[in-house]
């Protein structure tokens, strides 16, 4: 009796989960399935699941009637230039915050915390003026450059990281007289490892995947990025639906492959400033 | 391993004698948040202060500004679309973020029960998020077609014959709002993170008194859960008044049909860079900054009321 009354509960949950995640997963299947539909298996009632013939040729079709690898050749360059600007600045900013005194810290820390909240909206059109009158509309450099010189949720997530480390360690190492960039570099940066990583995760994917800042700077096909020359895609070939599912296969593609071999990274990303906070 | 609490520490003023160390050090605390202070300055406090001014002139970038009062403001308040806009986003905030934190936290309860293949689960959850958000238009789009679409087919089987999804004005918003569902795995992995939070005692004492599994959960577990359930609905509200990416790839930025799908960031979208009104998009901004604070601010009100911080008295 008692272990009836105990498995119930958990045999219910696994039916309502394995239900759930069906639904979830299945605009995957269909979006993959849909991939590799011959032309003619795309609008027919009962819907194929399992295409008879397979239509690797949509893959193809996909990569070749738009330059997916010029949009692939963009975004890469975008989202590995705006990563290493904020791998290199946040960190930098982080430790300043947390580990060295000076006057004016805790205001600059607050004011950080602050424009967090100010939405994008609002400094769109000035950043877009300021770049505009720079020459740089055109180009990868608004996409760029901003994250270069810090991005306040890094910032914060550097700095709380640096905290929790121990002082004796930068004591010792200033006893035996190393410089305050030697204590940076070779003492505390190798030991932030993980929350670089998670920095370097959070702003590749969010540079792969932005939308409306290559929308506003970038004009021409030639520079288009993934996103850009995915939407693209859409629009000039509509109901090509199985050439439309290969694009977006080859694009969600990469940023799914990222997260099983950085999962831990993901979820911390995440859930920092979520809980405890 | 996160504390994401903000103190600030003690120890400048215990070491306070070593002043000479600390002393020097200073000025690299200054080298080292340099590049920040410049983005600071460069990309937020110039842009912001040059926000404010824009919104009180016209300025279309190549001819130069003109300062014109309050004639933005004045002029949005006639505007239709202006309202549209509004009336669309608060709709779709007023549904969308009250399903999903409803679904996210009934997930994530069902997540953290005794079960094998949780992170399997959790990743069949998460991965949707991955999926850039052209991405998932199109698959929806797909999914949702009024004709050949999947779901469609699958009412019918069910003898429901669809709606017209995307194709109506009156399902355009609610397929939004299904559509939005579909990234519910963020919010969810943040809910998990803070029922793992919740100390074992708890259940143990719930245990002892004889409280069942669904009193427990309610009694127990989700006042303990609030400051989570809190911090997802501002980080949801605020990212559904700011909505614009996903109705912007759906329609083209056009907002059809009908306007129904024309959310206020994407007229705003429309003003400064199709119009070129940037005046007139910067008024919109600082319209939308304000109604975010002002939301922001009655929702920290109300926590006093239903938040419960563990450990406050």
């Amino acid at each position: 009796m008692n272990i009836i009354k105990k498995k119930y509960p958990i045999l219910l949950t696994y039916i309502v989960l394995i239900v759930v995640g069906a639904v979830f997963l299945l605009p995957f299947i269909w979006m993959v399935s849909t991939s590799l539909k011959p032309d003619t298996q795309l609008f027919i009632s009962p819907p194929v699941w399992i295409p008879n013939p397979i239509a690797w040729g949509n893959y193809y079709h996909a990569v070749t009637v738009v330059p997916f690898f010029t949009y692939m050749k963009n975004t890469l360059i975008v989202a590995s230039l705006a990563t290493a600007g904020a791998v290199i600045s946040t960190p930098l900013v982080g430790y300043s915050l947390a580990r060295i005194k000076w006057k004016g810290r805790e205001l600059l820390f607050i004011i950080t915390l602050a424009v967090m909240m100010i939405p994008s909206q609002v400094t769109m059109v000035p950043l877009f003026i300021i770049f505009s009158k720079l020459n740089m509309v055109g180009t990868f450099l608004p996409l760029i450059l901003p994250s270069c010189f810090g991005v306040p949720f890094f910032i914060f997530l550097m700095r709380q990281f640096f905290k929790q480390l121990p002082k004796d360690l930068e004591d010792a190492a200033r006893i035996d007289g190393c410089s305050e960039f030697g204590i940076y570099f070779r003492i505390m940066f190798p030991l932030v490892q993980p929350a670089i990583l998670t920095v370097a995760l959070f702003q590749f994917m969010s540079s792969w995947n932005d939308f409306i800042g290559p929308l506003i700077y970038l004009n021409e096909e030639a520079k288009y990025t993934l996103q850009l020359g995915l939407q693209q895609f859409k629009q000039a070939y509509n109901t090509i639906w199985n050439q439309l599912m290969a694009a977006s296969v080859l694009v969600a593609l990469p940023i799914i492959l990222l997260y099983f071999f950085v999962q831990k990274s993901f979820i911390q990303g995440i859930t920092f400033g979520g809980v405890k906070g | 391993m996160f504390s994401a609490k903000i103190t600030t520490s003690i120890w400048p003023r215990l070491v306070w004698k070593k002043r000479g160390v600390e002393g020097r050090r200073a000025k690299y605390g200054y080298i080292f948040a340099l590049p920040w202070i410049i983005g600071l300055l460069l990309f937020y406090a110039y842009p912001l202060l040059s926000s404010i001014y824009y919104s009180f002139a016209n300025y279309n970038v190549v001819s130069p500004a003109e300062w014109v009062g309050f004639n933005n403001y004045k002029e949005l308040f006639n505007d239709p679309l202006f309202w549209t806009g509004i009336k669309n986003t608060f709709y779709y905030a007023f549904f969308a973020v009250p399903i999903s934190v409803v679904l996210g936290v009934s997930l994530a309860l069902l997540l953290n029960m005794p079960i094998r293949c949780r992170s399997f689960f959790r990743t069949v959850f998460f991965i949707p998020t991955l999926v850039p958000v052209v991405a998932t238009a199109i698959i929806w789009q797909w999914l949702l077609n009024p004709q050949f679409g999947l779901i469609n087919y699958l009412l019918e089987t069910l003898g429901i014959s669809g709606p017209p999804w995307f194709g109506s004005p009156k399902w355009s918003k609610p397929s939004l709002i299904l559509m939005a569902q579909w990234g519910i795995g963020n919010s969810d992995i943040i809910y998990l993170a803070g029922l793992q939070d919740i100390s074992k005692d708890y259940d143990d004492a719930a245990r002892v008194d004889g409280a069942s599994g669904l009193r427990k959960v309610w009694h127990i577990t989700l006042p303990l859960l609030t400051p989570v359930i809190f911090f997802n609905m501002i980080m949801g509200i605020i990212n559904a008044l700011q909505v614009f990416t996903l109705p912007y790839a759906l329609t083209y930025g056009t907002g059809n049909p009908a306007n129904s799908l024309l959310f206020y960031s994407m007229y705003l979208y429309n003003n400064a860079f199709l119009y070129m009104k940037m005046g007139y998009a910067s008024a919109m901004a600082w319209i939308l900054f304000a109604v975010i604070m002002a939301i922001t601010l009655l929702l920290f009100r109300s926590s006093g009321r239903w938040v419960y911080y563990h450990g406050d008295q």
